[in-house]
């Protein structure tokens, strides 16, 4: 069964919030909001964990390597963002084989380094504007991309480290220099088909 | 009207029946029923028996895949089934090739939805999207069937991000020295700047060293338990003795100074070919790359991807000169190319597989050039000792270059690239895995784009030039500009 047959309908899901030491019973269905909500949190556990213990500490803390947009010639390790990236691709890969499980997700700016990483839908755009002027809120809608109906929720990516910070404002392809810590820097955006 | 079809519709019965009623045409539609009947079977036969489809052709294939035309299943697979099955076929001889360096248009990137919409205009999800084949004269000589200026459907604003990209037409995007859409993150920017101020030739100028005895250890496809990596003598040879007796002396005496002997790789390392049930072993007086591939298998596999060995892949007979579109001498043209095509069999002088067998059969104008280069110079320095190790520049320096490949998900190792195809096309691939081992960006950049250059095997200065280091220098000025105006 695939997905986005398993999900509620939309309206259904919306109302329907996880709280804290609510379990599912048996058999339920995951509405869609909690599952993206829940692609989320490992998503960004994991790149926080990636920021922090391997890259900030090796980098910053014992300095024994560096961090680089170059990785490969500069035999240095991937800067956080790529590494968020390539695991997207790895799983545009991967999901492919598993008809069950289908989504996309994305890291995206308003100033973006590579101008593909540049909102493009309206949902996007929609999104980190709105995660951007609405600290700590989440953006959720539906858009309709190569016919397919998606639910497309969007998440604050905030500059936590002095090094995201200054990498982003000294990059010669930054939009935009004055970052400081605890701004919106961009935002990630998850995608899962529903049906309609 | 209805009149005058039915008229000549009568009338056309009645040529008919003339015909059907004489004797001797009756024969001769005997006859041609007959033929029709044993072109049908002909045609059964090629089409599911036969090795050779080519009579289904519908058009000339490019020089890429001309060589293999004959096996449609290559690329369409048994069922002629869907796009799928093709993408898969391409990504089975050219998908490595696109991982290195950096494919930055990897099929991921587009598969995700939000690229829906780019998909409507060019569908970068199948090769043959830009890649069609059997349409030679929609075909340039990269193998592209799209329009040149096809990166503007994704990239019409990219003079808003790069100033110095102002003015530019869309179709000089993957001019040489540029961007070529497999591994455009080749020549990117901040690589340009690093390179920029680099002299014509460098200071140190020797190509790396291929390690294969140093890494055996962690090479997991090696037969270790077979052929444990101890040095043998004369005493350890293991052919049977009916063949040692017929060996010669020099034969045994150049096994014996190869690094074969030195890794213990004996007589029967080669000469002994499994049956398929892997039970019994047979002595085989001639081995083929079946037996190579036992322990050279990055080697070998890369040498069936390329241009030499790539019927061989699909089973078809090896190539030779003959089946070549470039200029081929006419003495050496049925030579069956394996292997021992360019190395011997038991001295494996990489002098005569650097230089010597190239040139038995290469004819053009760039091959029967080496010789007055000053590459050629270098070479014989080299050999003769004059020069350190590394420092000649043989044909293999080029076209087979030593490079990194990671040859499992743990091993990176430094090998002789045996797809003489894999750097060629565009030719700035070439850059990085070979010139640039001794000469700067600027240089490599500005005489690879010089044909006449090329046409002379770089005897000469280019007389061309590159401007994606000047326009990666200024961008640069700029933004070291903007830093300081901060």
């Amino acid at each position: 069964m695939k997905l986005s047959s398993l999900i509620i309908s939309m309206s259904a899901a919306l109302s329907i919030t996880t709280v804290s030491g609510n379990a599912y019973a048996a058999g339920d269905t995951v509405p869609v909001k909690a599952m993206a909500d829940a692609l989320h949190l490992v998503l960004d556990s994991d790149r926080t964990i990636y920021t922090r213990k391997i890259v900030n500490r090796l980098v910053k803390k014992e300095k024994v390597i560096k961090a680089s947009e170059h990785f490969d010639d500069d035999k240095a390790l991937v800067l956080p963002a790529q590494m968020f990236r390539f695991g997207s691709e790895l799983v545009q890969k991967r999901a492919k084989k598993l008809p069950d499980v289908n989504f996309s997700y994305s890291l995206q700016s308003i100033w973006p380094i590579n101008k593909q990483n540049a909102p493009k839908t309206k949902a996007e755009k929609d999104g980190l504007k709105f995660v951007a002027d609405n600290k700590g809120k989440n953006f959720y809608t539906e858009e309709t991309l190569g016919g397919q109906k998606y639910f497309t929720a969007v998440y604050a990516d905030t500059g936590v480290a002095p090094v995201c910070i200054s990498c982003h404002n000294k990059h010669k392809d930054t939009p935009k220099n004055d970052f400081k810590i605890g701004d919106v820097m961009g935002g990630v955006v998850i995608r899962i088909p529903i049906d309609g | 009207m209805a009149t005058a079809c039915t008229t000549n519709f009568s009338h056309y019965k009645d040529v008919l029946f003339l015909i059907m009623s004489n004797r001797d045409n009756k024969k001769i539609w005997l006859m041609w029923l007959g033929l029709m009947f044993i072109f049908i079977i002909y045609l059964t036969y090629t089409l599911t028996v036969s090795k050779d489809k080519s009579i289904f052709m519908p058009g000339e294939l490019t020089s890429g895949h001309h060589q293999i035309g004959v096996a449609c299943d290559a690329c369409h697979g048994e069922s002629f089934s869907d796009k799928e099955t093709i993408q898969n076929s391409c990504i089975e001889c050219h998908g490595d090739q696109r991982k290195k360096p950096f494919d930055s248009h990897p099929r991921e990137k587009f598969t995700d939805p939000r690229n829906a919409d780019r998909l409507e205009n060019i569908n970068a999800i199948y090769c043959v999207t830009c890649h069609v084949e059997h349409q030679p004269d929609l075909t340039d000589k990269t193998g592209l069937t799209q329009a040149k200026d096809f990166c503007v459907h994704c990239h019409q604003d990219i003079a808003k991000d790069r100033p110095s990209h102002k003015g530019l037409e869309f179709n000089s995007c993957a001019s040489a020295g540029c961007h070529n859409y497999h591994n455009n993150r080749s020549l990117y920017t901040d690589f340009l700047v690093k390179h920029m101020n680099e002299d014509d030739i460098l200071k140190t100028a020797v190509v790396p060293e291929k390690e294969l005895a140093s890494v055996l250890e962690e090479i997991t496809s090696y037969p270790h338990e077979r052929y444990p990596v101890i040095p043998l003598t004369l005493k350890n040879m293991d052919a049977p003795p009916k063949v040692l007796l017929k060996t010669s002396e020099n034969i045994k005496h150049d096994w014996l100074n190869t690094s074969h002997a030195k890794v213990g790789a004996n007589c029967s390392s080669c000469h002994i070919t499994e049956s398929e049930d892997d039970a019994v072993f047979e002595w085989e007086n001639k081995p083929d790359h079946k037996s190579c591939i036992k322990c050279h298998d990055t080697e070998v596999n890369h040498f069936m991807q390329g241009k030499h060995g790539m019927r061989l892949k699909q089973g078809l007979t090896a190539m030779t000169p003959a089946d070549s579109r470039l200029p081929m001498k006419a003495d050496n043209e049925e030579e069956k190319i394996d292997c021992n095509s360019c190395h011997q069999a038991h001295d494996y002088d990489l002098h005569t597989a650097s230089v010597d067998s190239c040139l038995s059969c290469h004819n053009d104008n760039h091959s029967l050039a080496y010789k007055e280069s000053s590459h050629y110079t270098l070479w014989n320095k080299e050999q003769s000792g004059e020069l350190e190790k590394g420092s000649g520049v043989s044909c293999a320096t080029c076209h087979m270059p030593r490079v990194a490949v990671d040859v499992n998900d743990w091993l990176r190792r430094t090998v002789v690239q045996h797809n003489q195809n894999a750097n060629l096309v565009p030719n700035e691939k070439m850059i990085r895995s070979t010139c640039m081992n001794c000469h700067g960006l600027g240089f490599s950049l500005d005489s690879l784009a010089d044909e006449s250059l090329i046409k002379n095997n770089f005897n000469g200065r280019p007389k061309l030039h590159i401007e994606s280091i000047d326009m990666a220098r200024k961008d640069n000025e700029r933004h070291l500009k903007s830093i300081n105006n901060e």
